[in-house]
């Protein structure tokens, strides 16, 4: 793998609705993976902390971080018509499939027989989700305080089942400071902001 | 048409309590759709979630096909942009905030600490889905679970593959 970051390429309209149409489209089991493979590996338009960071913001609000992100995104790039773009890019060919499944699902009574297929690609699509993970990590050298933090959301949400909102909420502030603390921001610095 | 505001006042609550996303607020939709407002049983609740689980995109769409089970295109759509407006109002508000404080020197800092965050609630959704494979007891499954995690962690390639991949042995293992 390339170590120096290619440059980055800032998205025409057109190319910032694609970009997302092919996130949506692929998408299956959730969208983060392909996000960060759009837009980081794929097109350039974030570096891998740039999108970490976006997507940051996007996990404390409510609503689906991708989404969020794909609002903050498009607005970075093309104000409010970007945001539009970049939404209805992330969502028109899944509602479009949807469609087509609650069609069959009101004809037949039942879900159509993908679910062998659908069991298949959840399963690619899980490792997926894992190595996206692990690659950002491995890209992002976090600091051992953030390490920890990583695997302690990991765990509160796999192994204790804890409310995402909750680990959020705990967690957040935690990670917070120990970044502004290594920043040598914590305490003296309040000033700073304004 | 009182249906379908019903509708769209209903998902624009779920909208801004969603935070993590859809399945953080799958008990919650459960709660109003089912228990409250009575629109559906339990049964089909459930099998509308599986059916929103066969389209790609963002999980938050199962708000779509719930919202037509109760009020057929009008609901979906009022379903739909109830669930994802209010979220993206606030976003769009948090990029404009992140936007004028662009110079304050702890914003980077700040922002970085929910990085981890982030990574690791990504992390437990992966290990989540791949338990949830493994539920079908067919440990091949766990096989293109581990080799998609290296496939995509150690290389560029175009992950398309082990999910098609995936899929295929889904339909001969399962099917």
């Amino acid at each position: 793998m390339p170590d120096a970051p290619p440059a980055l390429v800032r998205p025409s309209h057109a190319a910032l609705f694609l970009g997302y149409l092919k996130i949506g489209l692929f998408g299956f089991g959730g969208v983060a993976a392909w996000a960060r493979r759009v837009i980081v590996e794929e097109r350039h338009w974030l570096t891998e902390r740039e999108y970490a960071e976006i997507l940051g913001l996007g996990q404390i609000l409510p609503g689906p971080n991708v989404g969020n992100a794909a609002v903050m995104i498009g607005r970075r790039f093309h104000g409010l018509a970007g945001a539009l773009l970049a939404t209805s890019g992330l969502y028109c060919a899944p509602l479009i499939i949807l469609v087509g499944l609650c069609l069959f699902y009101d004809r037949y009574g039942q879900a159509p027989a993908v679910e062998p297929v659908m069991n298949g690609i959840a399963a690619g699509a899980a490792g997926m989700v894992i190595g996206t993970a692990l690659k950002m990590t491995g890209k992002l050298k976090l600091s051992v305080e953030a390490l920890a933090v990583l695997l302690l959301a990991a765990v509160a949400a796999f192994v204790f089942r804890l409310p995402l909102p909750l680990i959020v909420v705990l967690l957040a502030p935690v990670s917070i400071a120990f970044s502004l603390w290594r920043a040598g921001l914590l305490g003296g610095a309040k000033g700073a902001a304004q | 048409m009182t249906l379908v505001l019903q509708i769209l006042l209903s998902f624009s609550i779920l909208s801004l309590v969603a935070v993590g996303g859809a399945n953080a607020v799958l008990p919650e939709m459960h709660r109003q759709l089912v228990e409250l407002r009575g629109w559906m049983d339990d049964a089909t609740f459930s099998q509308l979630y599986a059916l929103a689980q066969a389209a790609p995109g963002p999980n938050i769409l199962v708000a779509s096909v719930m919202g037509w089970h109760v009020a057929g295109v009008p609901g979906m759509a009022a379903a739909t942009l109830g669930m994802l407006v209010p979220a993206a109002v606030l976003a769009w508000g948090m990029a404009g905030l992140m936007h004028r404080l662009r110079g304050a020197a702890w914003l980077k800092p700040a922002q970085g600490g929910l990085v981890p965050v982030a990574i690791g609630l990504i992390l437990a959704a992966g290990l989540t889905m791949a338990q949830a494979s493994y539920s079908h007891g067919v440990w091949p499954l766990l096989v293109v679970v581990a080799v998609s995690t290296v496939f995509v962690w150690r290389t560029d390639y175009n992950p398309l593959w082990v999910l098609a991949g995936g899929g295929v042995l889904g339909a001969v293992l399962l099917g």
